[in-house]
């Protein structure tokens, strides 16, 4: 009786925070977010960089949508889909009565259109630039989408060649925005300053190199945006874009540098929001090199390493330890994996087990750029390059510049090396495959084991039962420690503490139109 | 006159084959590779083949090279690689930022630079010399981004004066024509936007224009002595002239010469583009926008950019050369 009484009293209280809560919010107003870039490009579907998808994000919509705040699907310009039981054909049922902001009327003859523009390298409107994303995620021109069909004005059809379990999570992406085909045909090469989507802001006007005003669609086919107007500020430098916060001409900002956390904390004009990780970044041994072939050593190197104390002094603590390859935040997280703990004698052990009691010395690349879940390679290299000296080995720092170092650590030349991956669909195979499968991996990691339930995860349709081979796919890379797995950052938001409702996304970009300005 | 302006400008034309060629070698033989900076981690072995074949990487260099030259002798310097924009529009839309913000250093530096040099100079050994001397010492050596994010930090930031970046405040209309934004908005006659534009530009513009000033002035300063000690200066005093007019008349003009230089040589300078400055005070212009195509290796950007810049420098050279027979009518030039 207690327990009910309790509970219909958090209830209460619960539903009077939302209600006050949807009252207080305020419609109008302008938001200024500060940024480190400026879009490369407000054509989606052929950019890759993360400034072009935080505005793209507004103005266009996908078939489906990730829930504000997590990597789950929900429906969007679609309204339902299902599938066959083969698990080749998807049949969406499209949002009626949806208008690009040109006029034109959304329909499946829209959808085909872009499909058939992303996937068909002769169509005439595949150019202007790379369609990466569509490549990347459906396997090549036209790659597993062998069929678009309209099915009838608001049913469209596609055939796969193959199964694809994450397919749902590929469309919510941000490159899959629905483009208006009139504006498309409209400008043609030059459609990339031109963007017309359905989203809830409209583009007012791109100053390149400077800012990019959005206004809101006042026919938005769900509520109306709160916010009149945003404008995306390029504020290149860090300290600079960080004064402009604190003097009140930007109301929002990302890239705030670890220094400069204690100082939004303790103003009470700013709040912090931390964006849930989808990154890691790790330090991996390449097994064609020796001794890194003995699991020993890679162990050892495994518990060297005080993860912690590198995620205070170089991520101001916003991050956190990493134990496996993906972050907590994708489902199919194997929580139940012991993480190797910190501790040196362990490490000592193991290396004389294996009969490197004397120690060795090889090679540690380090990231020449910062990245989100590197920001200082050096400085972290050097770090680990102390503890390793503590169970007696020597590591030497090496770097190359950021392509040569992508290339050859590709081409798996680097004996050990420092890199990082940030997700694309929050979905368990867009790491674990993507990263270590043994036609992926960069350090020469080869398990039979893991390839085959990698490959059965990627055909089978069955939520549950890929949560299940996930784990254990984590459960063989944690035994075969091809990595040393270091962190998952938290990529830390500055605000001023007016700006409402601002629910950031683990896929690095969300949807401003809940957000809200508190008078 | 005529003739020798004919002969500078045909002289430009080896000067700016030379730079292609050299500039065309130097972005192509550095390490590092576009697509790769492109794809970054997602670059896979299928992916990067198609994209070098795309933008024609695969050819051998010399066919590259044909292709580029031909090209630019039609007046058309190819596309960004990371924007897909033409090079020719990504200058013209950064240029005039660049232009401008250099224009009002330049005139901060010359009209803080050359009346302390001179003041220095007739007060030689004065307190105002040495302590002027010791300014100007401190400008050259002032690294640009600490005295910026310092302005930006007081100016802005605790005294609230001037913005602290940018060009134009949000919320006020404006639309760029010529992208000059002191000039649109005199066209337009909307003062409002003229306002907020002179009020952004004084921080970047006294930043930027610190180094050059400093310089400026020793420079006058060095040159005034020199001309003070000539033998006619002693005489326009013994003949009882007044102080101003000896000073402004007789030596300040026979001192210009080498003034003029300075002034030239730093204004075709910043015009290459203040990097530090635009990226403290997200100004977009050329520098900064230069160094990042250097960065992903976006190689149309950077052969367009420095063969823009060089041809900039150049003509910053003649007209400076041409201004030397103003001051001074000894100087001719067949």
């Amino acid at each position: 009786m207690k327990k009910i009484i309790l509970t219909t009293f958090i209830l209460l209280v619960l539903m009077s925070v939302v209600v006050t809560g949807a009252m207080a919010q305020q419609q109008g107003g302008t938001l200024v977010f500060g940024r480190g870039g400026d879009s490369v490009g407000l054509d989606p579907i052929q950019v890759t960089d993360g400034e072009s998808f935080k505005v793209t994000q507004q103005i266009y919509d996908t078939l489906v949508d990730y829930t504000p705040g997590t990597t789950e699907v929900e429906p969007a310009l679609a309204t339902d889909w299902e599938v066959s039981d083969d698990g080749l054909t998807w049949t969406f049922h499209l949002r009626e009565g949806v208008q690009f902001h040109d006029g034109t009327p959304f329909n499946a003859e829209a959808v085909k259109f872009n499909f058939d523009r992303w996937r068909l390298e002769d169509n005439p409107y595949h150019i202007g630039g790379e369609f990466t994303y569509y490549s990347y995620m459906f396997q090549g021109f036209p790659g597993i989408i062998q069929e678009v069909n309209v099915v009838d004005d608001y049913t469209i059809e596609f055939v796969l060649s193959e199964k694809q379990a994450p397919f749902l999570n590929n469309l919510a992406m941000v490159p899959f925005g629905i483009a208006s085909p009139t504006a498309v045909k409209k400008y043609g090469e030059d459609y990339f300053k031109h963007p017309v989507g359905t989203g809830a802001y409209v583009l007012d006007e791109w100053r390149q190199g400077d800012r990019v005003i959005l206004k809101a669609n006042e026919n938005y086919w769900r509520e109306r945006a709160y916010l009149d107007e945003i404008v995306f500020r390029s504020i290149p430098d860090n300290s600079a874009r960080f004064m402009e916060l604190q003097s009140g001409t930007i109301d929002m900002m990302d890239g705030v540098s670890p220094e400069d956390v204690e100082s939004v904390n303790s103003n009470d004009q700013l709040q912090l929001s931390l964006r849930p990780s989808m990154n890691v970044g790790y330090f991996a041994m390449n097994f064609n090199f020796e001794p890194f072939d003995n699991v020993k050593v890679r162990k050892a190197f495994n518990y060297a390493i005080d993860k912690q104390a590198i995620i205070d002094a170089f991520y101001a603590g916003l991050a956190e330890p990493a134990k496996n390859p993906m972050p907590p935040s994708i489902w199919g997280y194997n929580d139940d994996i012991e993480a190797y703990d910190y501790n040196p004698e362990k490490a000592k052990e193991l290396l004389t087990e294996a009969g490197y009691e004397d120690g060795f010395e090889f090679d540690l690349w380090y990231l020449p750029v910062p990245r989100p879940y590197i920001p200082q390679g050096k400085f972290i290299a050097q770090a680990i390059q102390s503890y390793l000296s503590d169970i007696g080995v020597t590591a030497n720092l090496v770097t190359y510049d950021w392509s040569t170092y992508l290339d050859k650590t590709e081409h798996q030349e680097a004996p050990t090396y420092m890199l990082g991956w940030t997700g694309d669909n929050g979905d368990p195979d867009n790491f674990l495959y993507v990263l270590l499968d043994k036609t992926n991996s960069n350090n020469a990691y080869v398990s039979e084991e893991l390839h085959d339930i990698l490959v059965e995860a990627q055909k089978t349709m069955d939520h549950e039962k890929r949560v299940e081979l996930y784990n254990q796919a984590q459960e063989i890379i944690h035994e075969d420690a091809p990595w040393v797995p270091l962190v998952h950052s938290t990529p830390p938001i500055a605000l001023k503490s007016n700006v409402k409702n601002y629910i950031p996304n683990p896929t690095g970009t969300e949807k401003l139109h809940r957000v809200w300005l508190e008078n | 006159m005529i003739n020798y302006i004919i002969k500078r400008l045909l002289a430009l034309i080896p000067i700016l084959i030379g730079v292609a060629v050299i500039v065309f070698l130097i972005v192509h033989l550095i390490p590092g590779d576009p697509a790769q900076t492109m794809l970054g981690e997602r670059a896979t072995d299928a992916a990067l083949a198609r994209l070098r074949e795309q933008m024609g990487l695969n050819d051998p260099l010399y066919i590259q090279f044909w292709r580029y030259i031909k090209d630019l002798l039609r007046g058309d310097m190819g596309r960004s690689i990371m924007s897909n924009n033409p090079v020719i529009t990504e200058l013209q839309a950064r240029f005039p930022a660049t232009l401008e913000l250099s224009f009002f250093a330049i005139i901060f530096a010359v009209g803080v630079g050359v009346p302390a040099g001179i003041f220095a100079s007739i007060n030689q050994n004065s307190w105002f010399d040495n302590l002027s001397m010791v300014i100007a010492l401190m400008g050259v050596s002032m690294p640009i981004f600490w005295l910026g994010l310092m302005f930006i930090w007081l100016f802005a930031v605790q005294l609230g004066w001037f913005p602290p970046s940018s060009r134009l405040g949000v919320g006020i209309d404006f639309t760029p024509i010529t992208n000059l934004y002191v000039v649109d908005s005199i066209i337009q006659l909307n003062f409002t936007a003229l306002v907020d534009i002179l009020h952004h530009l004084v921080l970047p513009a006294i930043a930027l224009g610190t180094i050059p000033m400093a310089i400026i002035a020793r420079m006058t300063r060095s040159s005034m002595l020199e001309v003070l000690r000539k033998d006619y200066i002693r005489t326009a005093f013994a003949k009882g002239l007044q102080r101003k007019v000896v000073i402004f008349k007789h030596a300040l003009k026979n001192a210009l010469v080498p003034i003029i230089t300075v002034v030239g040589l730093q204004f075709g300078v910043l015009l290459g583009g203040a990097v530090m400055t635009e990226t403290i005070f997200s100004w977009p212009g050329l520098g900064k926008y230069l160094v990042d195509a250097i960065y992903a290796r976006d190689f149309p950007v950077v052969q367009g950019g420095i063969l823009f810049f060089a041809t900039v420098f150049v003509l910053v050279n003649l007209i400076v050369d041409l201004s030397y027979a103003l001051v001074d009518p000894r100087i001719q030039y067949e």
